[in-house]
């Protein structure tokens, strides 16, 4: 049974594959249509009718990309403001999500709503504060003003008490007994158990840090303090209205080549992440 | 005897909340300045008005007046609710059909699951670039297709008829991904053995969708649907990055956040900003709520 597929079966395969195959040219066709058109000159790719392939690839549009935005000091920034994030997130909210999980204390309640009060509430209406902290600090148009929205995180918290609900009592019981305090049980027994959230809190972390796009136009001006997604939004925006689409798209390429990178070498882990992201919240 | 055994108690409690306490120490210090603060402050500022130097008067209700009479602000309220039916069922629509398809037993899903996910892990400001290029009236690809069934294509981006529904498409485009991992980890969730009691008791194969598929996958569906509507309440970055400021169509695409971010860093007029925001954490409230209640006629939790 199931060894030999009936004639209806294989129908049905049939369909479902064309069905798949139909949103899957949807999704990719426009991530192949920037390449190309990255390669092509300013006559080719204005050209009517239109043609697929360019003649002569002309790599020379990636240069002048390159040269229109400092794209280094964009890559740099981008890494810098997702490195922080994740270690902020992982570090901080792992020690409350622990204490929210497995310690009674006074209050716990009170301080526990104030992080579902975050979670709750549109992050715009944090955002004119936020502007205005920066301000005070004196740090506008720095690296480090990036990084601030993302110290702390309600919704990493948030997820990593749910995980900790979950670990049997018996695991920490034995360790009382052996007199351990409540840091020594969070540090050795609880973070390894956490492994795979926090590994699926530091994918989302860094996705959100990745796509962001109002915040650095907010804070920072300067082009060589944005990140990739902000500074790419100037390619277009008020500052250099580049119109040659050629370039537009090298530029375009040169911001998104490295996470779809990441996300194939590691494709397992950011399914596994984005679906217990969605499961436990 | 018992006096000290009280004392250790107590010490060791005492121990134990100066850990808890430490532990959600920098979280908590983190989040009231960074979150809990500012909704106090602004909602403060919405009743002030913001002077030169960065002084704020007190004004009472004069921004919310204001509100009631713009124009400009009542047609960013009618486009954040129109871009979010535009995006949202057709999005979660598409997400669950692939799903679904995804879930049955066919060769290449893993290769498939890669390609919808693509468009997740890139930054929008980059998507939306790419698509602003596909939508071009004159060289665009769409059109260049439509050419050939004879259609000629629209200004995608730029005609107000249609800027709204382009940014919808490519919203749904660049969510399917998301939404598909979170439904089919939901899909995946339900146990065999209520198909197999379905198949014995002879059970069709629209029975067993609708009375064992949709009802078991329903959470996962409510939660896609609430992140999906808040996330389409908070629309910035692709009406940001396809329409523009010099847009002819931006009247007719500018959402409430795209409106706020206007008012509060290229106007400068942080005291009204502050109170957009206000109203848009109102309407985000009164939608979510309203979504909690209708969710008790078709949630599902077992």
């Amino acid at each position: 049974m199931g060894m030999i597929k009936t004639k209806e079966e294989t129908i049905n395969t049939c369909i479902i594959h064309l069905v798949l195959l139909l949103g899957a040219a949807a999704m990719v066709i426009p991530f192949i249509w920037m390449i190309l058109t990255s390669l092509k000159s300013f006559h080719e790719a204005t050209k009517v009718p239109l043609i697929i392939f360019p003649g002569v690839l002309k790599f020379e549009n990636y240069s002048i990309a390159m040269k229109a935005l400092p794209f280094l000091n964009l890559y740099f920034n981008t890494i810098v403001l997702i490195i922080a994030r994740i270690i902020c997130a992982l570090v901080f909210s792992s020690m409350a999500g622990y204490a929210f999980a497995r310690i009674d204390f006074p209050l716990k309640n009170i301080f526990f709503s104030l992080v579902l009060i975050q979670m709750m509430v549109p992050s715009q209406i944090f955002l004119i504060p936020q502007y205005l902290i920066v301000l005070k600090l004196g740090w506008l148009d720095s690296v480090q003003a990036l990084i601030v929205p993302g110290l702390v995180s309600a919704f990493g918290t948030f997820l990593l008490r749910q995980f900790f609900k979950g670990v049997p009592d018996e695991l920490e019981e034995a360790s009382i007994l052996d007199g351990c305090n409540q840091w020594r049980i969070y540090r050795r027994i609880m973070l390894p158990l956490a492994q795979s959230s926090l590994i699926a809190l530091g994918i989302f972390t860094a996705l959100f840090a990745w796509k962001e796009l109002m915040w650095p136009l907010i804070v920072n001006i300067s082009m060589d303090k944005l990140t990739l997604a902000s500074g790419l939004a100037c390619l277009v925006g008020q500052y250099k209205d580049i119109t040659d689409y050629s370039v537009l798209m090298a530029g375009a390429f040169i911001a998104v080549w490295p996470m779809l990178v990441i996300f194939i070498i590691f494709q397992k882990r950011f399914v596994e992440g984005i679906a217990l992201t969605g499961t436990k919240a | 005897m018992q006096g000290s055994i009280n004392k250790e108690k107590i010490k060791k409690n005492i121990s134990k909340y100066a850990w808890a306490y430490f532990m959600i120490a920098p979280t908590m210090i983190g989040l009231f300045i960074l979150n809990i603060w500012p909704i106090i402050q602004t909602t403060y500022l919405s009743f002030c008005s913001s002077g030169d130097f960065g002084n704020y008067i007190w004004m009472g209700p004069a921004n919310y007046a204001r509100m009631a009479t713009d124009i400009t602000l009542g047609q960013a309220t009618l486009n954040t609710f129109l871009f979010t039916i535009l995006s949202i069922p057709a999005g979660v629509c598409l997400s669950l059909l692939t799903a679904q398809l995804l879930n049955s037993y066919i060769g290449g899903r893993a290769i498939y699951r890669t390609m919808y996910f693509l468009p997740v892990v890139s930054a929008p400001a980059a998507i939306a670039m790419v698509w602003k290029w596909l939508y071009n009236r004159h060289f665009g690809l769409i059109n260049y297709i439509l050419s050939f069934l004879g259609i000629e294509g629209p200004g995608w981006t730029t005609d107000p008829d249609y800027a709204l529904v382009s940014i919808a498409i490519v919203s749904i485009w660049s969510s399917i991904g998301y939404n598909m991992i979170i439904l089919l980890a939901g899909l995946q969730n339900i146990p065999k053995s209520y198909y197999q009691a379905a198949d014995i008791d002879g059970a069709g194969r629209f029975r067993k969708y609708f009375s064992i598929t949709l009802p078991l996958l329903s959470p996962s569906l409510f939660f896609v649907m609430v992140i999906s509507v808040m996330g389409a309440l908070k629309q910035f970055d692709l009406v940001y990055m396809i329409t523009g400021f010099k847009n002819p169509a931006l009247f007719r695409t500018r959402t409430l956040v795209f409106y706020f971010y206007t008012q509060a860093f290229e106007i400068g007029d942080k005291g009204y900003a502050s109170s957009i925001v206000v109203f848009l954490f109102a309407i985000i409230m009164l939608v979510t709520w309203f979504q909690f209640i209708i969710q008790k006629k078709w949630v599902h939790y077992s």
